[in-house]
């Protein structure tokens, strides 16, 4: 097979797996959602309800798509679109398995933090354009919860960094053959799901949306596909931190036996899993005291994170 | 902190606990026999139609959605030439079975009445009327009450005794 053709073939393969894995997770969510809660989910379409994605689909898709008069109409319609653009982009430096990643960038981490910040354009935008009071609030929410969080995000993945000695996520696993990373990098790894889980403004940290506060905060004037989009938008995000935390603190597709892509989603849907299983558990925080924990309870752990782990290094020399 | 990790190992043990959703076209959930659902009107013993046309129900409907015409037979006794629920509008109270005076109105314990157009939910007598006595077998209501026939008024007859003053206030 020519380059050419290889290169294609795992940039649409990574597209298509990723867009259904983010569909197939509508019907994961709320099925997982419905057993947590004693009850079955939607088990109708299809097989145990493995259709739902597809009615839902069908649905969102032939629902009226409504652009409020006095929305700002190009950035109203753009915004949506922005999230799920930024974190397709972000896939592209994911390492599925030894030579299948779209590209081995040597910045990688940095990459992956830069588009994850601009992911937080399509919810501030969106909440803007729709020149609605409630989505504005879920959208200056957003904002702030972002730039609270995506400091020590990036603060908690400069150990892993500096004991791989790389920002490349290849090299990165490559570095974790002997031991994962969440042994040595515990502390880095809680902080930085907690700051994943902030950053895809997932339950607990769902401000910006607060359905029972906000209306549903930024999206409350969207209707039909552009909604959707920040659903798949959403879902994608889940699926791209749990993916990094399987690649940066669980050893990517390091395994015995099967496969290395076999262990690569294994290990990243265990994480989707916890995702929801957060969302099942967990109220939501009040908005201050998300802001407060971030600032003055994972800030602080990521540096003495930081600190220690730059000791020991300098340390052993 | 150590709390939140309990909250979530809870959580993740309901995965194997019985559910408690009902699936319910495939299993039926018990109604219990006092339901109020679909709206019947019932049949004398002998199988004369138990209404008399009193027009009680229709008032007592809250909702006003019981609609009938009276008519009287050649032996002056009162039918109703139509009878019509509109069951788009029923609240299903139960009142007008409250009011019946023959026990002719009864509310069932079926539910299952979804249409796809709403004027199919306007039943007329034909889709009312059943065969039997429903809730209170044996039941006749000329039978207790007397029938004033041409000629003979109630209690006029042999062995009848007068019917009870019911206005008045001497026992
Ligand atoms: S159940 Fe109530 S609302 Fe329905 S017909 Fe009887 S009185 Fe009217
Ligand atoms: S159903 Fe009962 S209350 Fe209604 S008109 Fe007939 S006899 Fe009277």
């Amino acid at each position: 097979m020519s380059e050419t053709a290889r290169y294609l073939l795992i940039v649409f393969g990574v597209l298509a797996v990723m867009m259904s894995i983010a569909a197939g997770l509508i019907w994961v969510e709320r099925r997982l959602l419905g057993f947590w809660q004693d009850r079955y989910g939607p088990n109708r379409v299809g097989p145990f309800g493995i259709l739902q994605p597809l009615a839902d689909m069908i649905k969102v898709l032939t629902k009226e798509d409504w652009v409020p008069p006095f929305a700002d109409r190009p950035v109203f319609i753009l915004a949506p679109a922005i999230i799920v653009i930024t974190v397709l982009l972000a896939f592209a430096v994911v390492p599925f398995a030894p030579g299948i990643s779209v590209a081995d960038l040597n910045v990688g981490l940095l990459y992956f933090l830069a588009l994850s910040s601009l992911g937080v354009y399509s919810v501030a935008l969106g909440g803007w354009a729709s020149d609605n009071k409630y989505a504005l609030i879920g959208a200056l929410r957003a904002s702030a919860q972002m730039i609270s969080y995506e400091v020590f995000m990036g603060l908690s993945l400069m150990g892993v960094a500096m004991l791989a000695g790389s920002f490349n996520l290849r090299e990165i696993v490559e570095a974790q053959r002997r031991l994962w990373f969440v042994a040595p990098q515990f502390l880095g790894f809680v902080v930085f799901f907690i700051a994943g889980v902030a950053e895809t403004h997932r339950l607990p940290f769902d401000l910006p949306e607060a359905e029972s506060e906000l209306v549903a905060g930024f999206h409350s004037e969207y209707s039909g596909m552009k909604f959707g989009l920040f659903f798949v938008g959403e879902y994608l995000g889940i699926t791209l931190i749990s993916a990094l935390i399987a690649t940066l603190f669980f050893g990517g597709w390091l395994g015995p036996l099967l496969p290395p892509v076999v262990w690569f989603f294994i290990k990243t849907f265990f994480f989707i899993g916890l995702f929801i299983l957060l969302r099942a558990t967990l109220p939501r925080p009040r908005y201050d005291q998300l802001i407060r924990f971030g600032w003055k309870v994972m800030l602080p752990l990521a540096l003495l994170n930081l600190l220690v782990t730059g000791g020991i290094i300098l340390a052993a020399g | 902190m150590f709390s939140i990790l309990r909250a979530i190992w809870t959580v993740f043990l309901h995965l194997f606990r019985r559910k408690v959703t009902v699936l319910y076209p495939e299993e039926k959930p018990r109604i219990p026999p006092r339901w109020r659902g679909r709206i019947i009107l019932s049949r004398d013993p002998d199988g004369g139609e138990r209404c008399v046309a009193c027009y009680l129900c229709a008032v007592a409907c809250p909702v006003g959605c019981i609609a009938l015409q009276a008519a009287e037979d050649e032996y002056g006794r009162r039918y109703p030439e139509f009878f019509r629920i509109n069951f788009s509008r029923c609240i299903f109270c139960g009142f007008c079975e409250e009011a019946c005076p023959t026990c002719a109105i009864q509310l069932t314990t079926d539910f299952e009445m979804s249409e796809y157009y709403r004027h199919n939910l306007v039943y007329e007598k034909e889709d009312l009327l059943i065969s039997g006595p429903g809730k209170h077998p044996g039941y006749n209501f000329y039978k207790v009450a007397g029938l004033a026939i041409k000629g003979k008024d109630k209690g006029e007859n042999e062995n009848e005794s007068p019917p009870v003053d019911v206005k008045g206030l001497l026992p």
